[in-house]
């Protein structure tokens, strides 16, 4: 394999990781627009789309596409109570605390997974077919296919929603001004709530499309939520496309690093990016300065 | 004036009711197993004061505390075990280096604020975790670094359990009572504007940046300390130890104690590090506790323990006061 090829290998494995911490990175974008809150949390709701679509689908025995669906509104559903439990009475606390809280709620979310499932990692079988397709001299797994295609409806429904239905203006109106959407009747704290059940649905589904490559377990939450979060970072935190650029941005680079200097310290390169882009543009790279309120 | 003299005196007065309590209680407990695990609420009590400082008294939220911890323990283990260092001088550097590692970083970190700061404390300390399981030549990577010497002080060396208790608690006290010193302080209520509004306290003349970078320092030696304290007592060290679940912990002991309380930390570390050993069946689970107290304490008892109880206390005797009153009116 001459260096192209390896470098294009790179780049498509990239593209498929990256793909899914766009879609996280959606989940904490969509998250903060609404509430100004970085739920930390979030990672686990990827965790959960994968390890209940292996609870419904091997443990129970049901068909996967509707094990799939039932992962997907389990977690939303459990996304929408820790919003309605924690967050919601809490709403205007300082950022600290809502930090904590969200903390809180994600070793919550975590243990009770290991204490449900064991700490095992599990494989979820491919959607479709288990030979490698060969492209330009790369190997890739239909599986891959999958993940682009879903990332891509995913994206684009997030985009029709957020900019052409009612209740998506509505939550884009909440971002911008709180007081002001609640005065032209909008019901901002079902909004917050929406918002949650949204970003939980679109992180499960992210966790569930990536489990079949790279297995799941327990404890995957953490760092896919925070390699979500550095797309998110830099993209500036925007529900569009800045986020899903940083996370195949983030994916490309750590592929590429992985492979061409160390898979030991592949981890370390996301969090690398995103302490340099917080330190220089904290605003992200695709996004403007906003003069701080105070 | 005449007030802050006397919270001072008072200061003191409950430093020395505490030191004293600290150098008797192994007389109490006639060493065994127990002696051990208040070495472990020595250590975890400095970090906790540590990261108190930062978060309870300037608002300043770090979820990478482990990793000057870690750090602090690796430069002593690894100069004492691999070049023979002295353990003392080894840890005086592995204070000042992190001192300064954590003064430098301190600026650019400390520029963010709430979520973000959380974030970029947090990756750091993922970094630095990283770090350790990959430089295996170094630290020994994830199986750990073994063959760290006591520390020793006249022909006294500190291996058994209860002169390590006496040693690192005497570190832990000193840690108090700087702590409590500088709480009561100019720097201290500057520290406290900082967390109530930064913008007040610049317009007040408060050199915000830098004092935030010198808390987060000051934050950072003590971790040193208690990772090199750690390292000397225990003999061996592994990136484990070091991980985020270990910061978290710390947030943990922070929020139980309350926010800003000194005492507070000492509580918090002393909760959390002997709940576990109480109740051996928890072992893994524990991290479920951590996460049920994270939350209701927050929710419930934003003030902590310290706090929260007398309230509760208060609370409760005068809802039997109103109600013998209310029963006498009848």
């Amino acid at each position: 394999m001459d260096l192209f090829e390896q470098l294009f290998q790179y780049t498509l494995s990239g593209l498929s990781t990256g793909a899914i911490y766009s879609l996280i990175g959606l989940g904490f974008a969509i998250i903060y627009n609404s509430t100004s809150i970085i739920n930390f949390a979030q990672g686990e709701f990827v965790m959960l789309g994968g390890m209940l679509t292996l609870f419904f689908h091997v443990s129970l025995g049901l068909a996967l596409p509707f094990s799939i669906v039932l992962a997907i509104v389990a977690a939303t559903a459990v996304g929408a109570l820790f919003e309605h439990l924690a967050i919601n009475p809490l709403k205007d606390a300082e950022p600290i605390i809502l930090v904590i809280i969200t903390i809180g709620g994600s070793i919550l979310i975590r243990g009770v997974a290991m204490l449900l499932w064991g700490k095992d990692t599990h494989a979820l079988p491919m959607f479709s077919g288990n030979e490698p397709i060969i492209f330009m001299g790369a190997a890739m797994m239909p599986q891959n296919l999958w993940i682009f295609g879903i990332t891509l409806i995913i994206i684009t429904a997030n985009r029709v929603f957020f900019h052409h239905s009612i209740s998506g203006k509505a939550m884009r109106a909440c971002s911008f001004n709180r007081i002001a959407s609640r005065l032209v009747g909008i019901n901002v704290n079902r909004m917050v709530l929406f918002s949650f059940g949204i970003s939980s649905a679109i992180g499960a589904a992210a966790g569930i499309i990536i489990a079949p490559l790279t297995m799941t377990s327990y404890d995957i939450g953490i760092m896919l939520g925070l390699k979500g979060f550095c797309a998110a970072i830099i993209g500036g935190m925007s529900v569009g496309m800045g986020t899903v650029a940083g996370g195949l941005i983030v994916g490309i680079l750590e592929s590429l690093g992985a492979g061409l200097i160390s898979s030991g310290y592949k981890d370390a390169i996301a969090f690398i990016i995103l302490l340099v882009i917080l330190f220089i543009r904290p605003q992200g790279l695709f996004g403007r300065g906003e003069a701080e309120r105070v | 004036m005449k007030f802050l003299e006397g919270s001072l005196k008072r200061e003191m007065f409950k430093f020395f009711v505490f030191a004293a309590a600290v150098f008797t209680a192994p007389v109490f407990f006639r060493g065994g197993y127990i002696v051990n695990v208040l070495v472990f609420v020595g250590v975890y009590t400095i970090l906790s004061v540590a990261l108190n400082l930062l978060l309870g008294l300037a608002g300043q939220i770090s979820l990478g505390q482990a990793a000057f911890f870690g750090l602090g323990a690796y430069i002593s283990g690894v100069l004492t075990a691999a070049y023979g260092v002295n353990p003392w001088l080894a840890m005086a550097i592995a204070v000042i280096v992190v001192g300064m590692i954590s003064f430098v970083l301190g600026f650019p970190i400390l520029r963010l604020r709430g979520h973000y700061l959380a974030m970029a404390t947090l990756g750091m300390g993922i970094i630095v975790y990283i770090v350790f399981n990959e430089t295996i030549d170094i630290t020994g990577g994830p199986s750990g670094l073994s063959g760290i010497p006591n520390l020793s002080i006249f022909g006294i060396i500190f291996n058994s359990d209860i002169k390590n208790y006496y040693l690192v608690w005497f570190f832990t006290s000193v840690t108090i009572l700087l702590s409590v010193n500088l709480s009561a302080s100019r720097v201290g209520r500057a520290l406290r504007a900082i967390h109530d509004s930064e913008v007040a306290a610049r317009i007040l003349g408060v050199n915000v940046r830098l004092l935030k970078v010198q808390i987060f320092t000051i934050s950072g030696i003590f971790s040193a300390l208690a990772g090199s304290l750690y390292a000397h007592t225990v003999q061996f060290i592994s990136p484990t130890s070091f991980g985020f679940n270990v910061s978290i912990e710390l947030l943990t002991m922070v929020i139980i104690g309350g926010l800003g309380s000194i005492y507070g930390s000492f509580l918090g570390a002393a909760i959390l590090t002997l709940l576990p050993e109480l109740f051996r069946t928890f072992q893994d689970y524990d991290i479920i506790v951590y996460g049920i107290v994270l939350i209701v304490m927050t929710m419930f008892m934003p003030g902590g323990l310290v706090r929260g109880i007398p309230f509760l206390a208060r609370a409760l005797f005068s809802k039997v006061k109103h109600g013998l009153s209310s029963e006498r009116r009848v």
